[in-house]
């Protein structure tokens, strides 16, 4: 390596480039490739088997005229916004309350991420019986006497949306909660003591101090919880099955429904298609604002 | 070395096939028969298989059609078929028989004669496409059934119904003594299946044909399929505080006499025989309602994909024969609860309501069912129109019958 030329920019850190090179196959293979693959077939009229036989729009224009699909976009509208406001807020609340260095803080931080080891699946299931109306939570307080209680979720077609969010919130703002405690351990001391010298109160220092400064934390958990929340399916099948009726139907159910029971592979990826999309749209001017204004500073 | 012991133990293996000719030949059956007495049922097949000589290596995917056969359909799509396959014999398989991945049983056909000892003959429709016969119909499972709990009725203090309309009087006398009127469960399929029963019950034969068959979207809007939707209107008032998901957790209700009745196919009597219950004393069934007494030819059969293999081809023709050899016809259905693909058996012990399956059979009023006529797609798509409109007490009859007519115009 004694020659004064610059090396060839192909080939620094040749090592960690082979490397990689599984893992950009996968990426471009596996995830492009399919995704491409079933943006085009959404434009067929595919049904068991993949053929190519274009129709144009013509998914699409069913997809948009189908009451399940609309109500299903409903629910996940309702889903997402409520359950990213309440796994932040409550996570971050639960995380400042340990923050307290209050005795026992190992116990609580067990019990409140214990619920994360669980899979959708359980939770949906344990759900599904403290809100049925005769064996749950109703059953039991009517039983100490309130007699006209009534809560039955599942079981009411407005409002069975919000069965589907608690479940969804006790089992995931453990983990955010984990993640704003680490956020705040990883605020100086310092921070704090100077902000007690100049006399700011303590809800005002989290608001415009601390949370500031947590912004990588909040940016990780926003990612988690979106994730979760543009792919929620099996948590709808195990507590409802998208009923009573198609009350509580997700996009993610529409796709698997069409595309395996409906036989109806065109439908299906012309819906999954719109699930891309949305994804898309909200994660390409965020990207945008995140990476490509950083350059430019 | 190494390599060398390979060779000759793949060389060992390869040559065992041949080694030879009466030896058993194994054959994955895939099917989704998993409650008690549908275990019981194909017991039997793989007992008259395995007296062929061969082997009968149990497939059973758990949960229902639904569940089961996107996996069949992706296994034989996959390029690792199974060497048969239970589907409702009609729409299901349609496009895997059309890319050629399916036998065609047509010469073992002719050479048995089916055409002749398949009775009713539609059956064997179901399995045709293009002239060919690709697969076996086992047995007969029908929708038109109207089950009612002899004890609920008792209690409210009214006669048993002797058919649709009489239910549907009955019904505030029902509710006035605590039962629920009529049981339907959440699963979609339920109430999709109450509707088409009700359209051939109280429309007739011929308005759900005119539906179903010829896709006729003016008439499935007009003034006769209407009288249907007032009719599931109805059913929908009588059903509204069922809170159960599965349909045999309905039937229990009809059991315990904690509801009126149900509508639900013939499958259900095998719950009301495992409760231990006599037809006719503690239940009562009503074949169409008590409206009009036919019989849909739905039911199971059995499909084999094409294989490469000459022994599994082989062995798929002897599982064929057994299927539909009259011993082992009689010893499924009588477990199953479905009627005989065969008209020439005699089914002594059959009970009370299986009696009356099996006088409509012999009298011949049987007509095709959905899964014959119209294709998943348009049979999901009406899934979800029927479970909506059974949850949704705030949805009207005319709106629902709208959404009903825009399907039928866009079935295929």
């Amino acid at each position: 390596m004694s020659k004064s030329e610059r090396p060839n920019q192909l080939f620094r850190n040749l090592n960690a480039k082979v490397a990689s090179i599984p893992m950009v196959l996968t990426a471009v293979v596996i995830f492009v490739g399919g995704s491409a693959w079933t943006v085009l077939y959404s434009f067929t009229n595919s049904k068991l088997l993949p053929r190519l036989n274009f129709v144009g729009l013509d998914q699409y224009y069913r997809l948009w005229s189908t009451p399940r699909w609309l109500v299903s976009i409903e629910n996940l509208l309702v889903y997402g916004v409520l359950s990213l406001v309440f796994s932040l807020v409550i996570g971050f609340v639960l995380a400042a309350l340990l923050d307290q260095k209050i005795r026992f803080e190992d116990t609580f931080r067990t019990i409140f991420l214990y619920p994360f080891a669980l899979s959708f699946i359980v939770t949906g299931l344990v759900w599904q019986w403290l809100l049925n109306p005769e064996f749950g939570i109703q059953g039991v307080v009517r039983g100490l006497g309130w007699e006209s209680f009534n809560f039955d979720p599942l079981y009411n077609s407005d409002i069975v949306i919000y069965g589907i969010l608690i479940a969804a919130l006790w089992q995931g703002t453990g983990l955010i909660m984990c993640l704003m405690l680490a956020g705040l351990r990883g605020i100086d001391e310092d921070i704090w003591k100077a902000a007690r010298v100049d006399g700011i109160p303590t809800l005002k220092t989290y608001l415009f101090i601390i949370i500031p400064m947590m912004r990588p934390v909040f940016i990780t958990a926003l990612v988690i919880i979106a994730a979760g929340i543009v792919k929620v399916y099996d948590l709808v099948v195990a507590q409802t099955s998208g009923g009573p009726g198609i009350a509580s139907e997700v996009p993610a159910k529409y796709v698997y429904d069409y595309m395996f029971f409906a036989q109806n592979l065109g439908q299906g990826f012309a819906a999954s298609t719109m699930m891309l999309l949305s994804v898309v749209v909200v994660i390409v001017p965020w990207a945008y604002l995140e990476f490509g204004g950083k350059k430019r500073v | 070395m190494r390599y060398q012991f390979m060779t000759a133990a793949l060389a060992v293996t390869t040559a065992l096939p041949f080694a030879g000719p009466a030896a058993a030949t194994d054959l994955e059956v895939t099917h989704w028969w998993t409650s008690g007495g549908e275990a019981a049922a194909v017991a039997e097949f793989a007992k008259a298989f395995d007296a062929t000589g061969n082997h009968w290596v149990d497939g059973a995917i758990a949960g229902s059609g639904g569940t089961a056969r996107p996996i069949m359909i992706s296994r034989i799509t996959g390029g690792d078929p199974m060497g048969a396959t239970q589907f409702n014999h009609g729409r299901q398989a349609e496009e895997l028989v059309q890319a050629g991945l399916m036998r065609d049983l047509t010469e073992l056909a002719t050479r048995d004669k089916w055409a002749e000892i398949v009775q009713p003959k539609s059956l064997l429709d179901g399995c045709t496409l293009d002239g060919k016969i690709y697969c076996v119909p086992v047995n007969i499972h029908s929708w038109q059934w109207l089950w009612l709990s002899n004890a609920a009725f008792e209690k409210a203090g009214v006669p048993v119904p002797k058919n649709w309309n009489e239910y549907v009087a009955a019904a505030p006398a029902l509710e006035k003594a605590g039962i629920i009127p009529l049981a339907v469960g959440g699963q979609p399929w339920q109430s999709s299946g109450a509707f088409d029963v009700l359209l051939t019950a109280v429309g007739g034969t011929d308005t759900f044909l005119k539906v179903y068959r010829d896709k006729d979207a003016e008439f499935a809007a007009g003034p006769e399929v209407a009288k249907v939707f007032k009719a599931a209107d109805d059913a929908r008032k009588m059903a509204k505080n069922t809170n159960v998901q599965d349909w045999n957790q309905a039937t229990n209700l009809v059991i315990s006499g904690k509801a009126g009745g149900q509508i639900m196919g013939d499958w259900a009597q095998g719950e009301f025989q495992v409760a231990g219950l006599t037809a006719g004393k503690d239940y009562t069934c009503l074949p169409g309602l008590g409206l009009n007494e036919v019989i849909a030819t739905g039911g199971d059969a059995f499909y084999f994909p094409l294989l490469q293999d000459a022994e599994k081809s082989k062995a798929q023709e002897a599982l064929a024969e057994a299927l539909l050899d009259p011993k082992t016809q009689v010893a499924f259905n009588l477990k199953k609860g479905s009627l005989p693909v065969r008209g020439d058996i005699d089914l002594k012990a059959a009970n009370d309501c299986m009696k009356k399956g099996l006088d409509i059979l012999a009298k011949g009023s049987v007509m095709p069912w959905t899964d014959q006529l119209l294709s998943q797609d348009t049979q999901k798509q009406k899934e979800d129109l029927f479970s909506e409109f059974f949850a949704k007490p705030d949805m009207t009859v005319e709106e629902a019958q709208k959404r009903f007519a825009d399907i039928v115009a866009s079935a295929d």
